[in-house]
């Protein structure tokens, strides 16, 4: 569904990303492996259009690499960006409101709101509250739920494990796999190697802004070796 | 009891008129950072609307109130797209200087197709009338104005909370890139909050012709530099820090004025801004500033 090629990032007159092919079938997840700096979030910039790039991005073989951020948008690119980057100003009901606002069944969407708070019941607990005032776990949750109210073609996960204790990480993997099941296409960008590789059907290795490895996700195994690979540690 | 209850009108009114510009600067500045100080060059054109279409038109004060409201917003919403798109991912303080830019073209304008003397518009002057509630005496000017500010405070309360656009808007303040992530039309928001902020203007404007019956070049410029202040006070960015500021500089300015000794009536501007100074040390960022990012949670 979505297709990279040679594409390069560039951060100001930095180069963060050298010419790198990706593949995303429709229905799978695929993960973008790497350590800090590799050019993970560069990659996402450049798939919703925040960064600078040139190559050829195709979505549903259509090139959007010249369209606007918004105009990806529409045409179903959803990102939960690093960081979560919710509205704390707003509420969580609103929050989504933002994430949906490009679809104009109003109706829907307000039932749509309404299914996903049943998905996510803490969300639905705190609708009517400020979005700053909740617990990390529940903002990256808020930020996955303001992505997918719009119904994207495809969902790029930024980091969705950044900073959270890990039971709220294994709840978000669980919400991934809960997605995965529901035929959602996922580009998962991640350091924690393991969980990604659990969830994923095809893995992609990033080092240095150029692809070192990639494969079938059963070829990482439990990802003790790539780790330890990219960090350089020699047991 | 009549002169408190006039000088409480007084204050409320001259407050109500710095909130009306003050808001218009804030909601421009929340989103797009830009100290838009070509506002009162629109307060001005929105005067030199109403005597054109007195001229050409009809000389209704109704329809000119409205006239001026249209002129106001479109003029606001012009200058956006022509002046200040064109520089909007440049430096902070080359839209600063652009805003001063515009500011002059457009008094230069009025000077050269209007004329650098007061023209007289005095087709709202009807609105101040003194009143006789009892044995008190009031300007009706300043029942309507303070009145009409608080409705459009409140309409604008709403609108930012209830409609799509003005969520974007709120959202925006804090982080524009991300709502442009949710397929929102920067181009949409930011010509959305110039043109509430030409509304207000024109609100304003009318206010403003009312009390003084005539339209010059430079009228503008004052009332947008007092609420500049006021919204320096009130915390730049913050909408109820902006109208909070107008009318704390209003209160303060009538107060100050009826307080002082009349010998010492030249000192009421060193007054305020003496109370000002001490504001702005005890919150440097203004009092209802926007809370500082205090980092991800975790």
């Amino acid at each position: 569904m979505l297709q990279i090629e040679s594409l390069k990032v560039f951060h100001g007159p930095i180069e963060a990303v050298h010419g790198i092919d990706i593949n995303v079938p429709e229905g799978k997840c695929v993960t973008l492996l790497g350590t800090n700096g590799a050019g993970k979030t560069s990659t996402l910039s450049s798939i919703t259009g925040t960064a600078r790039a040139t190559g050829t991005i195709r979505l549903d073989g259509e090139d959007i690499s010249r369209l606007s951020i918004e105009e990806r948008c529409k045409l179903g690119i959803a990102l939960s960006p690093e960081g979560r980057r919710i509205f704390a100003n707003l509420t969580v009901y609103d929050n989504l409101i933002m994430g949906g606002a490009t679809r104009r069944d109003k109706k829907q969407l307000t039932a749509d709101i309404a299914a996903w708070f049943v998905q996510f019941p803490v969300l639905g607990e705190r609708s009517s509250q400020r979005a700053g005032t909740l617990s990390g776990g529940e903002q990256q949750m808020l930020a996955i739920a303001r992505a997918l109210v719009s119904n994207p073609r495809i969902l790029l996960l930024d980091e969705p494990s950044l900073g959270l204790a890990p039971q709220i990480t294994a709840k978000i993997f669980e919400i991934i796999r809960d997605l995965k099941t529901l035929g959602m296409t996922i580009l998962l960008v991640e350091q924690n190697a393991s969980a990604a590789i659990e969830v994923s059907d095809y893995v992609y290795v990033l080092n240095t802004g150029t692809i070192s490895s990639h494969g079938d996700a059963s070829k990482f195994g439990d990802g003790t070796k790539l780790v330890d690979e990219l960090t350089g540690v020699h047991r | 009891m009549d002169y408190v209850i006039q000088q409480v009108l007084n204050a409320l009114s001259f407050g109500a008129e710095y909130a009306l510009i003050a808001l218009g600067l804030a909601i421009v500045f929340s989103i797009m950072g830009l100290v838009n100080f070509a506002h009162g060059e629109v307060i001005a054109f929105g005067g030199y609307s109403m005597i054109i279409v007195a001229t050409l038109l009809t000389a209704n004060p109704w329809v000119l109130m409205i006239g001026v409201l249209a002129f106001c917003v479109l003029a606001s919403v012009v200058l956006e797209r022509v002046a200040f798109r064109t520089v909007r991912r440049a430096d902070l303080t080359t839209g600063l200087l652009t805003a001063f830019g515009v500011s002059i073209v457009l008094q230069n304008l009025f000077l050269l197709l209007g004329s650098p003397r007061p023209m007289a518009a005095t087709q709202f002057i009807f609105l101040d009338q003194t009143l006789t509630l009892g044995n008190i005496r009031v300007s009706s000017l300043q029942i309507y104005e303070t009145g009409a500010t608080i409705i459009a405070i409140g309409l604008l309360m709403l609108f930012l909370r209830k409609t799509t656009l003005g969520v974007a808007m709120r959202a925006a303040a804090l982080d524009f890139e991300m709502v442009r992530l949710c397929g929102i039309r920067a181009n949409r928001v930011i010509a959305g909050a110039f043109a509430i902020s030409g509304l207000l203007a024109g609100l304003a404007c009318i206010f403003i012709m009312a009390r003084r019956g005539s339209v010059a070049p430079h009228m503008g410029f004052d009332p947008v530099l007092t609420a500049f202040v006021a919204c320096v006070i009130g915390g730049f960015g913050s909408l109820p820090g902006a109208v909070l500021g107008g009318f704390l500089l209003g209160i303060t300015e009538v107060a100050v004025l009826v307080l002082l000794p009349q010998s010492y009536g030249g000192m009421a501007q060193a007054a305020v801004f003496t109370l000002v100074a001490l504001i702005l040390i005890w919150r440097p960022d203004g009092i209802l500033s926007p809370a500082l990012d205090k980092g991800d949670k975790i």
